[in-house]
């Protein structure tokens, strides 16, 4: 009879230990913003390679959000596809697959837009990113970092990113960055200090999208 | 930090600095080299000017501080020569004591440990020895079953041999009338042509029965070669007889021989003889060994085990699931199922009767025995079914991953190839299957190493408290001799106090000499 009981204990205990353990504290979230303001709308290939990295290196139970920069930015419109992976791995597969093809059609149909609205970007992705509560949060900026707001489109006032890695990818020079390099080393030193002073626990810049893209979630 | 120029030798408590400072800025030569926290550590302080009785004259005061130090030691000889034979005494007696205590607790382990290894070396020497009674049993009963049937069928043939035999032996006699025929023509007289022709005549005859006699001759010969041909089989046959007779034979000598070594091992068993225990001990540490390297062999394979099916364990219990901040539910849940595996092989085998790790699964009755017998195998069957579709699995996911990852690299799919690429899914599916049985196996190394490693960890026990004890000892005896030293040592220190005392003495019994030199010549 105890023998019975034993085999019961263990049987149940596999169940048991399956039910307990904190899955969102290991899980990470991505949130992707992509620029697709004038010229650098050209550049969604180069974004769809680092999204098909992010697909391949996400694990089930992560989180995965793409959304554009557009001349306001602070809403869930402009996100074009969000998913948390299943915990099954073979389910966590198609999602992948269903992501890809969402991305795939969205680069086939994009309109670059009047005005950069970056700021309104990183406040929408640090509240989805809140919302997963995963255990490490990184908002990815493809952009060329020059912030354009519309008229009547107020962002000078400070914003909450705390606990999240910005990671600045492919931030491209602009003609009048050539003329004056400082413009460029300005523009990048002022979105470090805005964004540490937003509490954000880390900012990476990656250009070399061939050689450092470890560098996305992988922290230094 | 004024302080600390002043000297390196002093260690001053930090609530205390202050106070030194102040000392300082007095005029007193204060030494101190650093602060100490009092909750980190100790204290030592120096201040010379609180030892010196004129500290303008440091050297007079030394001289006078060492003469009454040197006074006061030879003053506390007979006190101090006491507490160090004391002290030294008391050392020696504890240790000796503990020593004792040590030694007398090793001796101790020492016969439990005895009792166990003889104890457990004999319960194993009487099941062989019962499993060749047993066998000798069968052999006898078998042998005895087919003992009357042989004898009879051994008989047969010799009688038939004898038979034959003696058929062989009869040979048919020469005609008589030839030798009384001969004899009586040898009687005639010559020079006559009767017994020519008599002797012609005979010689005729003779030949005649000659041709006769030696065709019946090679004729008997001919019948008893045909019976002794006839006699090779019986031969044949009583000569396999014999053979197997002499087999069974060996295999009853051999069996009793195994009987009488085993008899003799436990007759020195009993005798705990220290020979035997000697390598009864050896056999524990050799067995220990060899089932260690079984076991870790195991280990590798359940290794194995559990890399084939860790992955798709995650799919069914979730893959970003933790129970501590490294370990993944996953690979605790393909753990668990390991060690299930191991546990069924371990009931199986203790409910066969190869192991006895668990005596109430021995004592069951065979019915209830045979049962727990059959769960096991059924449970094992199930596991390993479970794997090896867990292996498949495991192939399928890997192979999803795969395509996954050449669409998001844009590549397009090879040649999916010929059947041999499924070589691989077969051989996961097939050790997934078998190496559940395999383990289960591993309970036989167990139930060795752990009978053998209460006698190795014993025996380590032992020594090590016979090196502890005689450690103890050692330093018993160092302190007993160490006090004489010790009062050398302080004598050394008093040494001039000690010559001006001697000194003395002899002036004074000089002295008393003198007198009594004076007061005998005065008499």
């Amino acid at each position: 009879m105890k023998k019975y009981i034993l085999i019961w204990i263990m049987f149940s205990g596999v169940f048991f230990i399956s039910a307990c353990g904190d899955s969102r504290i290991h899980s990470q979230a991505v949130y992707m913003l992509v620029d697709t303001s004038g010229t650098y709308a050209q550049e969604m290939s180069k974004a769809s390679k680092i999204i098909n990295y992010l697909l391949a290196t996400l694990n089930p139970g992560d989180s995965l959000a793409m959304a554009k920069v557009e001349t306001r930015s602070f809403t869930e419109k402009d996100i074009v596809a969000k998913v948390t992976f299943d915990k099954r791995p073979s389910q966590a597969t198609l999602q992948k697959r269903a992501f890809k093809s969402k991305i795939e059609a969205f680069s086939k149909e994009i309109r670059g837009s009047a005005f950069t609205d970056i700021t309104g970007g990183l406040i929408q992705g640090a509240e989805y990113l809140n919302e997963t509560k995963a255990g490490k949060k990184t908002i990815v900026v493809f952009s060329d970092m020059q912030e354009e707001l519309d008229k009547g489109t107020l962002r000078d006032f400070p914003i909450e990113l705390n606990g999240i890695r910005i990671v600045a990818l492919n931030v491209t020079k602009l003609g009048t960055d050539n003329a004056d390099p400082r413009l460029y080393l300005d523009r990048l030193a002022t979105w470090e200090k805005k964004v540490r002073k937003a509490g954000a626990t880390e900012w990476v810049l990656v250009n070399d999208l061939e050689n450092n893209m470890e560098s996305i979630l992988n922290t230094r | 930090m004024v302080l600390q120029e002043v000297s390196r030798a002093g260690r001053v408590p930090l609530v205390c600095l202050p106070y030194f400072e102040s000392l300082h800025k007095a005029g007193c030569f204060v030494f101190v080299t650093e602060a100490v926290d009092l909750n980190e550590g100790g204290l030592v302080m120096m201040d010379i000017n609180s030892w010196l009785f004129w500290p303008d004259r440091v050297a007079l005061s030394v001289l006078v501080l060492g003469v009454l130090v040197l006074l006061f030691l030879y003053a506390a000889r007979a006190s101090m020569h006491e507490m160090i034979h004391s002290v030294c005494n008391l050392v020696a007696q504890s240790t000796r004591f503990l020593s004792r205590w040590f030694f007398l607790s090793a001796e101790n382990l020492r016969l439990r440990n005895q009792a166990v290894l003889l104890a457990h070396s004999q319960a194993s020497l009487a099941s062989q020895i019962d499993r060749e009674f047993v066998r000798v049993e069968n052999l006898i009963q078998k042998d005895m079953h087919e003992f009357p049937s042989l004898q009879r069928k051994f008989m047969e043939e010799i009688t038939r041999i004898e038979e034959d035999y003696r058929k062989c032996g009869e040979v048919p006699p020469p005609p008589p009338e030839w030798v009384e025929a001969l004899d009586s023509i040898t009687h005639i007289k010559s020079g006559s042509e009767i017994p020519r022709k008599l002797m012609e005549d005979i010689n005729k005859s003779i030949q005649k029965m000659h041709d006769k006699t030696v065709t019946e001759y090679r004729r008997s010969y001919e019948e008893r070669h045909k019976i002794l041909k006839k006699m090779q089989s019986s031969w044949r046959s009583v000569d396999k007889l014999i053979g197997e007779m002499d087999k069974k034979m060996l295999t009853l000598k051999s069996n009793a021989k195994q009987i009488d070594s085993g008899i003799a091992k436990f007759k020195a068993m009993r005798a705990k003889d220290f020979r035997t225990e000697y390598a009864l001990t050896v056999s524990s540490f050799v067995q220990l060994a060899i089932s260690s390297l079984v076991m870790v062999i195991a280990l590798g394979g359940a290794f194995i085990n559990y890399k084939l099916i860790a992955l798709p364990m995650s799919e069914m219990v979730g893959a970003s699931d933790y129970i501590t901040n490294s370990l993944k539910t996953s690979d605790v849940a393909a753990l668990v199922i390991i060690l299930m595996e191991a546990s069924m092989g371990l009931f199986l085998l203790e409910s066969l009767r190869i192991t006895q790790l668990f005596p109430k699964i021995a004592s069951m009755d065979d019915r209830m025995r045979r049962r727990l017998m059959i769960t096991s195998l059924v449970f094992l069957i199930i596991l390993a079914s479970i794997e090896s579709s867990l292996a498949l699995m495991r192939d399928m996911l890997i192979s999803d991953k795969a395509a996954l990852m050449r669409d998001l690299a844009s590549v397009t799919a090879s040649d999916p190839g010929g059947w041999f690429t499924s070589i691989p899914m077969a051989g996961q599916m097939i050790m997934g299957f078998v190496l559940p049985f395999a383990l289960a196996f591993v309970a036989i190394p167990l139930e060795s190493a752990v009978n053998s490693l209460r006698i190795v960890v014993g025996v380590l026990l032992v020594q090590s408290m016979r090196f502890i004890g005689f450690t103890l000892r050692f330093t018993g005896v160092v302190f007993k001799r160490m006090a004489k030293v010790l009062e050398m040592i302080y004598d050394i220190v008093i040494v001039i106090p000690l010559m001006i005392e001697r000194w003395v003495e002899m002036l004074r019994s000089n002295s008393s000499a003198e007198g009594q030199v004076k007061l005998e010549s005065a008499v």
